[in-house]
C-alpha cells in the first residue's frame, strides 16, 4: 500500500519510515512542512496518508487542517493522524470530515509496532481508529440518549470498535466468543436504530453516534 | 498636583445661559453646603463620644450628594468626567463601620476643605456670574465672562473633589507592586510545583527506563526470555514517561490553545467534561497570548470545579469582548456555594488575572446557580472573526 507520511521531526520520520516499510507499507512520499504536504496529498498514486499534527510553518494543527481538506477533495481518502496529546475537539472534526476511514492516535501507540500497523490497514480500509485517551474521555462523560439504552457490556465492546478493534480481537481482549461478540454489535446497531449496510460502515456510524457527531 | 488630568476641550462648550444656570444653582447650594460642613466637623469631634455617631450618619451622605451636584456640574463645564472615587463600603456594613470608612477614606477629606474653599472663594465666583447676568447693563461683560468665570470655578471644584494625575499614579503603582508580588510567588511556586511533577514523573521513569535496558542488555546473551520481558517493561515505561510530559505540558501551556486560540481551547475543555457544557463566544480575534493563557487556566479551574463539586446538570460558558474588556462567564445548574476564599486554585486564577488588571467574582447562593465572572481589560488582536456557538 503507497503513504503519504509526513512529520517535521527527521528522527521521528525516519523511524516510522522504517517501521511502515518492514510492515510491507510503500512510502510514497515522506515530508516535513505543510506547503509540501498539500502537493504529495494531491498525488492521485497515493492510498492513504499518515499525518503528524503539529508541523510547519506555524507548529500548531496544520497536519489536521491537511487531513481534513484532502478528505473534501478526495471523499473517503483514508488517513491516520498521529499527535503528541489527543483532544476529543480534534477527533470529532476528523470524524466529521467524511464517514470513517480515518484514524487518531497518540505517537506512543507506534510502539506497539503490530497494533499500529494493523490500525494503518483498518483506517485504509474504511475503519475508524480512535486513542483509547479519546474514548476513555467519552466514556467518563454522563449518559446521554440513545446510548444510555446500552448494557455495560455493550458499551465495552462499542469503546473496543471505537479503538478500531475486528471482532476476533475484541472477543480475545473481552475474553468471550466471537459469536458472543457478534451479538453485542447487533444489539448495539439495533439499539442505535442504524439502518441496515455493509457492516464496516455501521460500525463506523455506531463510533459516531457514540461521539455525538 | 494639577486640577484636571483629562483633557479639555473635548465636548463642545454648554451654552453660557447653562453655565449661569449652574452659577445660580452652586450659589443655591451655598446653604446645604454650610451645612453638611459643620454637622461633619461637629459631628466627628463629637464622635469620640458615642452618641456623636448619629450626626456623621446623615451628614456625610449629604456632604457626598452636594459635592456630587458639583462635580457634576465641573463635568458639564469642562466637557470632561470628574470622578469620585470613594472607597468602596462593604455590603451590610454596620453604621459604626461605614463611619469608620469614611472618615479613611481620602475623599471624605478632600470633601471638607472643598467646602470650606466653595463657600468662600468658590462662592464668590458663582455670585459674580449670576451677578453679571442679572444686573443686564454688565450684559457685554457676562457675553465675554461666563467661560473663564465658570471654567475657574469647575477646576477650582476639581483640584479638591477628584484625584490628581499624581494622586491616581501613586494608587496605581501601589496596586501594581502588589499584584507584582503576587505574581512572582505564584510563578516562583508554579517553577516549583514543575520542577516536582518532571522529577517525580518523567526523570524517575526515564531512570527506571534506563535500568531495564541496561538489565536487558546484560540478560540477551544469557537469558533471552527475560531480556525479552525487560524490554516490554521499558516499552510500557517510556510510554508512561510520555503520559507524564504531555501532562506537565498541559499545565504549561496547553498545545489546543496554541493552536486554536481561546474559543478552540475552552471547546476542548467542555468536551471533555463529564456533563454537557454550552460554549458561545464572540471575539473578533485573539486577546495577547498570557492573557489568554490566565483566562484558558480560569476557565479550566471552574470548569473543574464544577465536575467535582456543583453535582450540575448543565453548565455555559460565554465569552464577550466589550468596551476594551473581555468577559467570561461560566455558570453551572448545581447546589451553588461555592467559596473563593476556601479554594486555593480560585485563589490562584485571581492572583493570575490580578496581574492584567483582571477581576474574578463568585456569584454563588445556597441553592445555586454559580455564576463565575472573569474580566480583563485588553484589546483583540488581528481583525479575523472566529464567531462561534453550539453545545458540546
Amino acid at each position: 500500500m503507497r503513504l503519504v507520511l509526513a512529520e517535521d521531526n527527521a528522527l521521528l520520520r525516519a523511524g516510522l519510515t522504517q517501521l511502515l516499510e518492514s510492515r510491507g507499507f510503500t512510502i510514497l512520499h515522506a515530508v516535513h512542512h505543510a506547503a509540501d504536504l498539500d502537493r504529495a496529498l494531491a498525488d492521485p498514486a497515493a492510498e492513504a496518508a499518515v499525518l503528524d499534527v503539529r508541523m510547519p510553518p506555524t507548529f500548531t494543527d496544520e497536519g489536521l487542517r491537511a487531513a481534513i481538506s484532502a478528505r473534501a477533495a478526495r471523499p473517503g481518502f483514508p488517513v491516520m493522524v498521529l499527535s503528541q496529546y489527543v483532544e476529543s475537539l480534534y477527533a470529532r472534526e476528523l470524524l466529521a470530515s467524511g464517514t470513517g476511514a480515518v484514524g487518531y492516535l497518540l505517537k506512543d501507540r507506534v510502539a506497539d509496532v503490530a497494533e499500529f500497523a494493523e490500525g494503518v490497514r483498518r483506517v485504509a480500509a474504511g475503519g475508524t481508529v480512535l486513542d483509547p485517551e479519546v474514548v476513555a474521555t467519552v466514556l467518563a462523560r454522563r449518559r446521554e440518549e440513545p446510548l444510555d439504552r446500552l448494557t455495560p457490556r455493550e458499551r465495552e465492546v462499542l469503546a473496543e470498535m471505537a479503538e478500531g478493534r475486528s471482532n476476533a480481537a475484541i472477543a480475545q481482549r473481552l475474553s468471550v466468543t466471537e459469536k458472543a461478540v457478534a451479538k453485542h454489535i447487533n444489539a448495539i446497531f439495533t439499539k442505535l436504530d442504524l439502518p441496515v449496510d455493509e457492516d464496516d460502515h455501521r460500525r463506523v456510524r455506531a463510533v459516531l453516534a457514540w461521539l455525538r457527531v | 498636583m494639577t486640577a484636571v488630568t483629562l483633557p479639555l476641550e473635548t465636548a463642545r462648550p454648554v451654552g453660557r445661559l447653562r453655565l449661569t444656570l449652574y452659577a445660580g444653582a452652586q450659589v443655591l447650594l451655598w446653604v446645604p453646603t454650610l451645612l453638611a460642613f459643620l454637622a461633619t466637623v461637629l459631628g466627628g469631634v463629637f464622635s469620640v463620644a458615642w452618641i456623636g455617631l448619629v450626626v456623621p450618619v446623615w451628614s456625610v451622605p449629604m456632604l457626598r450628594w452636594v459635592a456630587g451636584r458639583h462635580r457634576a456640574m465641573a463635568a458639564g463645564t469642562l466637557g470632561v468626567p470628574v470622578s469620585a472615587d470613594y472607597l468602596p463600603v462593604p455590603d451590610g456594613s454596620h453604621l459604626v463601620g461605614r463611619v469608620m470608612l469614611w472618615a479613611r477614606d481620602p475623599m471624605t477629606w478632600r470633601e471638607l476643605a472643598w467646602a470650606l474653599v466653595s463657600l468662600t472663594l468658590g462662592f464668590v465666583l458663582a455670585l459674580l456670574q449670576v451677578l453679571l447676568f442679572v444686573l443686564v447693563v454688565t450684559g457685554a461683560l457676562w457675553w465675554f465672562g461666563t467661560e473663564p468665570i465658570m471654567r475657574a470655578r469647575a477646576r477650582l471644584d476639581c483640584l479638591f473633589l477628584t484625584y490628581g494625575r499624581t494622586d491616581r499614579l501613586e494608587q496605581r503603582v501601589v496596586a501594581l507592586a502588589e499584584s507584582r508580588a503576587d505574581v512572582v510567588d505564584h510563578s516562583a511556586a508554579e517553577l516549583r510545583r514543575l520542577e516536582r511533577n518532571l522529577h517525580d514523573g518523567a526523570q524517575a521513569r526515564l531512570v527506571a527506563l534506563s535500568m531495564s535496558l541496561g538489565m536487558a542488555d546484560e540478560a540477551f546473551e544469557t537469558d533471552p526470555e527475560r531480556a525479552r520481558r525487560l524490554v516490554g517493561e521499558a516499552r510500557a515505561t517510556s510510554t508512561a514517561a510520555l503520559g507524564d510530559l504531555r501532562n506537565v505540558v498541559r499545565g504549561i501551556h496547553p498545545p489546543v490553545l496554541a493552536d486554536r486560540g481561546l474559543t478552540g481551547a475552552v471547546q476542548a475543555l467542555a468536551l471533555d467534561l463529564p456533563i454537557p457544557v454550552e460554549v458561545e463566544a464572540r471575539l473578533d480575534g485573539r486577546p495577547p497570548a498570557p492573557v489568554e493563557s490566565a483566562l484558558y487556566f480560569g476557565v479550566a479551574e471552574c470548569l473543574a470545579n464544577v465536575g467535582k463539586h456543583a453535582a450540575a446538570d448543565h453548565a455555559w460558558v460565554r465569552m464577550r469582548h466589550r468596551d476594551g474588556t473581555l468577559r467570561v462567564v461560566v455558570g453551572d445548574d448545581g447546589h451553588g456555594g461555592a467559596d473563593p476564599a476556601s479554594g486555593g486554585g480560585m485563589l490562584g486564577v485571581m492572583r493570575r488575572l490580578a496581574a492584567f488588571d483582571g477581576t474574578m467574582t463568585v456569584s454563588s447562593p445556597a441553592d445555586g446557580p454559580t455564576i463565575i465572572t472573569l474580566e480583563v481589560p485588553c484589546a483583540l488582536s488581528s481583525p479575523k472573526t472566529t464567531p462561534s456557538s453550539g453545545p458540546a
